[in-house]
């Protein structure tokens, strides 16, 4: 065993790219704990702010949709009940304004005459589209680093939304002294070895909002975390309602029982 | 079952039916007139609740199968289509992830009950032994149900759990071969899981009603230890225990409920939304909540061979209890020296399954838990032997009261 656990922290350390400089200063790089942020879904009660969903998908969209793929989130999810509440109509907008790789032509062509893959526009049955071709792609396009799908970044995440928002707010923090920034990676203390493959995606303005919220970095984070959340968990407003019906049923059902059960033993001695 | 049926055929049919299968007097005499200790408290329900999970378990887990495909390209994504696309997939899903950790949480209960009221004892041997049987086809169910949404954690928790094998001498490696159906974890090794994780529900369900049968011959124990002396000391399953089961049942599901909607990912590790990649190694590779006591035993011992030994043997000495202990009182309510020592050993296995869910170096206040685990370990086995027997001998047990009944009259 002893033998299998070393290979496996030997497969770690290759595997975080946790930077050699640091391991033999003997800084400590394990992250810091998430900053402490609030979010509407939070507690058995709580839901996704509408608003928040709908601006945190225009910064998915405009921002981080370059490089990460929403893998499992297709089009039609936009506008089911519990998610960010476009209409039909909006979420078929949407879709279409996505190049989604196109099925083979009548002469059974995948590609044009420049070798160029044919696409055509999303509808709402697609998913959205990687970004990059495949895993090579994303690579040679982030100096190496592979850009995480982010339909599932909140739930794979140990830290959950308040997480990935400090990752995306943490980028300005303070080098500590004798700490060296790898090539190619950026400093950001709240990563596990504070060396991260991500250059800061958010800046003041970065988005424009329509409905005239200022669009400060903490906003832009708080946003796109409330829509990564909903993509983590789409069923999350319908798991909660229905755990109350559930919950209300079976405690008064329980009492029934209960009551039962105290009758008929009453003579038992 | 036990003692002679008192079944009269109502009608004609019941009459006709009674005289080629006689399936309504077995329904009968199994739940309506079995006559049942009437001093059975709390913590008997935990039998009734087992048979409810495990059907929970088979009905959710066939529906699951109906979406679910068992190949290494295809098992991640299907798993998320149930919990997105599949109408109440998430629910069924959830049902059937949380329901694992449920049924563990109660056959751990079931467990230490039997053994701190002595249920293993003659005449009794039979269902314990029988329980030791079920118990360790669920874990391989569990284990192999865990591999199946093919996450981080599945892939590296079966490459872990596999390549104890190959500890084995000689011929370790080509078992590992034989099991992986490759020369590593991969796509064989999910279907052939899959298989399996269709097919072992179905042989506990089996194994249950052995485990049932044996169960109704000698008729249940009860908190006193003592044999039910006359009619007086019990009641018929039906009504009594029925609704009893009943009530505590639903408290169970509300406990359960809560998980399902509010907590659904509790027991649940992050690293599994990550789809199975063979290249990257999780930072800690955890096996589920459940089999963190023996994980921790096979961590404390340096070796990987003797390690692997330990692991088994952790599980094996259970089906050894009934000969183990030689006390002739079976209730640890008699038993001054085993209560104590019964509760060390429930409190000794919290502290192992700590010290597994804990990085290997993790220290607390400056001492490994390793060595805490060590420790752990010794009094773990120490406990079933020489404890058992040894006390057995040498403990002074205090009275028995002379019949169910009599104790409950005089309070």
């Amino acid at each position: 065993m002893t033998h299998v656990t070393l290979r496996l922290a030997l497969g770690l350390s290759l595997a975080t790219g946790i930077s050699s400089a640091a391991l033999a200063q003997e800084i400590d790089t394990h992250r810091l704990p998430p900053k402490k942020v609030e979010f509407s879904f939070e507690g058995p009660f709580g839901t996704y702010d509408r608003a928040a969903l709908q601006r945190g998908f225009q910064v998915y969209k405009e921002v981080c949709g370059a490089c990460h793929v929403l893998q499992h989130v297709a089009f039609h999810n936009l506008d089911e009940k519990g998610g960010p509440g476009f209409t039909e109509a909006q979420a078929k907008a949407i879709a279409a304004g996505y190049k989604i790789p196109a099925e083979p032509n009548d002469k059974g062509e995948t590609t044009d005459e420049n070798g160029e893959r044919l696409t055509r526009p999303g509808i709402l049955a697609d998913y959205f589209p990687n970004p990059f071709a495949n895993e090579n792609a994303a690579r040679a396009n982030n100096s190496g680093s592979l850009p995480p799908d982010l339909s599932m970044i909140v739930r794979a995440r140990q830290g959950g939304p308040q997480y990935v928002y400090s990752i995306l707010t943490g980028f300005h923090e303070k080098v500590p002294h004798g700490f060296k920034v790898t090539k190619d990676k950026y400093f950001n203390p709240y990563f596990e070895g504070w060396n991260i493959g991500m250059p800061e995606p958010l800046h003041p303005d970065s988005v424009t909002y329509s409905d005239g919220t200022k669009a400060t970095v903490e906003q832009e984070a708080h946003d796109v975390v409330t829509f990564l959340a909903w993509a983590s968990d789409p069923k999350m407003e319908e798991r909660k309602q229905m755990g109350m019906a559930v919950l209300l049923f079976l405690v008064v059902f329980a009492g029934i029982l209960f009551a039962a059960k105290r009758k008929l033993w009453a003579d038992v001695h | 079952m036990s003692g002679p049926s008192t079944y009269t055929p109502n009608s004609g049919f019941e009459k006709w039916l009674d005289q080629r299968l006689p399936l309504p007097r077995l329904m009968h005499d199994t739940v309506r007139t079995y006559p049942t200790p009437k001093n059975l408290n709390f913590w008997y329900v935990f039998g009734g609740i087992l048979t409810f999970c495990l059907a929970v378990q088979i009905v959710s887990g066939i529906v699951l199968a109906m979406h679910y495909k068992p190949d290494s390209t295809l098992a991640f994504s299907s798993v998320e289509k149930i919990m997105r696309e599949v109408n109440y997939g998430w629910l069924i899903r959830y049902i059937h992830s949380n329901g694992a950790s449920m049924f563990f949480l109660a056959v751990y209960i079931h467990m230490f009950r039997g053994l701190y009221y002595g249920s293993y004892k003659a005449p009794r041997e039979l269902i314990w032994i029988i329980g030791v049987l079920i118990y360790l086809l669920m874990t391989a169910t569990a284990f192999f149900g865990y591999v199946l949404p093919w996450g981080q954690m599945s892939f590296w928790g079966a490459t872990v759990i596999t390549n104890f094998f190959t500890a084995i001498p000689v011929v370790g490696g080509h078992i590992a071969t034989w099991l992986w159906g490759d020369f590593a974890v991969g796509d064989a090794t999910l279907n052939r899981f899959f298989s399996l994780h269709y097919l072992l529900p179905f042989v506990i369900a089996a194994v249950v009603g052995l485990h049932i049968w044996a169960l109704h011959v000698p008729g249940n124990n009860n908190p006193l230890g003592i044999d039910v002396k006359s009619p007086q000391d019990t009641v018929p399953f039906h009504p009594y225990y029925t609704v009893k089961d009943a009530f505590y049942l639903v408290l169970f599901i509300i406990f359960f409920a809560v998980f399902v909607f509010y907590a659904p990912e509790f027991f649940g590790n992050p690293d599994n939304a990550i789809e199975a990649n063979p290249l990257v190694t999780p930072a800690d590779i955890v096996p589920e909540w459940y089999l963190l006591p023996f994980y921790a035993i096979l961590r404390s011992i340096p070796n990987k061979l003797l390690g692997v030994i330990a692991l088994g043997a952790a599980i094996l000495i259970l089906a050894f209890i009934p000969w183990l202990d030689t006390s002739r009182v079976r209730s640890c309510r008699f038993r001054p020296t085993m209560k104590w020592l019964f509760w060390f050993f429930a409190a000794d296995c919290l502290i192992l399954g700590y010290c597994g869910s804990q990085p290997v170096d993790a220290t607390i206040a400056g001492i490994s838990l390793v060595w805490i685990a060590r420790l752990g370990a010794i009094y773990y086995f120490g406990f079933f032997f020489p404890i058992m027997p040894l006390v057995g001998l040498f403990e002074t047990p205090k009275p028995l009261p002379a019949s169910i009944s009599q104790p409950v009259l005089g309070e």
